[in-house]
């Protein structure tokens, strides 16, 4: 496996895996409060919308040129990644509180245990729409993930089996456990995925420009590099930047 | 037109996310990275560095916010 694809795995089952281990703490949240039947039947008919919405634009991504598709592809997950490494770094460094998923199991618990109970086709309405919309949002950003990651690097069933072996892997352990996955370095994944999207965003961006990187292909390694050096020199900037307003 | 706005409000977050200026800069240094390369001058170098600047630049009005 190529290096390119070997990232595009890696990517794909790491952001599918937070996101993931995000929509099970709101199904779970949803099955305990609301029961089981209604939450799972939310979570089937977001899977059935998410799997048509990456067969309909799959397809699409892959006619469209591919020096076109790496601009318009860099473009976008040089955007997108830069706002998740922004607020990994803002974790990392103490100015963003960590994600909590106990706190917001407890809260999405109270909440669902507090609404009125209204049955439409035979299910708990608040429980269905619950467990729908958490699986479809947080699964959108991973079919985002997997369709541009993919398509810019013509392998789009690569991306989508790292995907699915992420969601496998917590749909497991969350049923073994039935509890949210709090114990995950959730911080620390985001901190990776940002930092390869970065570098996809700025290698493919600036292929998709016209320019040409010295190395080819094997420049992505340098701009991993630069990345990694350069949010790991933010976090240690920030850190101690907070320190001495802390002291001062 | 309520639902309209909320669906380009949600594609606006999705994408942009609350930062809309870092969306700016990348777009500008994408420009100027092909204005560069089309006059075959070597620019490779461009985007790392307008990365860079973008998020040191995010972070800033992040932390000031």
């Amino acid at each position: 496996m190529s290096t390119g694809n070997a990232f595009l795995v890696l990517s794909a089952f790491l952001a599918s895996a937070v996101e993931m281990v995000e929509a099970l703490t709101i199904v779970l949240a949803s099955a305990l409060a609301r029961g089981w039947r209604s939450s799972l039947a939310g979570v089937g008919a977001a899977t059935v919308a998410l799997a048509a919405i990456t067969a309909a634009l799959g397809p699409a991504l892959t006619a469209i040129p591919l020096n076109a598709l790496r601009l318009a592809v860099g473009a976008l997950l040089l955007v997108f990644g830069l706002q998740w490494l922004r607020k990994a770094i803002l974790r990392a460094s103490g100015f963003k509180a960590l994600h909590d998923e106990d706190a917001i199991f407890a809260r999405e618990l109270a909440d669902a245990d507090g609404a009125e109970r209204v049955e439409r086709a035979g299910l708990d309405w608040y429980g269905f729409v619950l467990s729908f919309k958490g699986v479809l949002l947080e699964g959108l950003e991973v079919v985002f993930i997997v369709l541009t990651f993919g398509s810019a690097q013509h392998s789009i069933p690569l991306a989508a089996v790292g995907a699915a072996g992420a969601v496998v892997l917590v749909a497991v352990i969350g049923i073994a456990v039935r509890a949210p996955l709090a114990r995950v370095p959730e911080n620390l994944m985001k901190f990776t995925v940002g930092v390869m999207l970065t570098t996809f965003g700025i290698f493919w961006s600036t292929e998709g420009a016209g320019a040409h990187w010295p190395g080819a292909d094997a420049s992505i390694l340098g701009v991993l590099a630069f990345v990694i050096v350069v949010s790991v020199a933010l976090v240690q900037l920030l850190k101690r930047q907070r320190l001495e307003a802390a002291t001062a | 037109m309520k639902r309209l706005a909320g669906f380009g409000r949600f594609w606006w977050n999705f994408v942009i996310g609350d930062d809309w200026l870092a969306a700016v800069l990348v777009a500008v240094a994408i420009g100027a990275t092909a204005a560069i390369a089309h006059s075959h001058v070597t620019a490779w170098w461009l985007m790392p560095v307008a990365a860079l600047l973008v998020l040191w630049l995010s972070l800033r009005r992040a932390i000031r916010s």
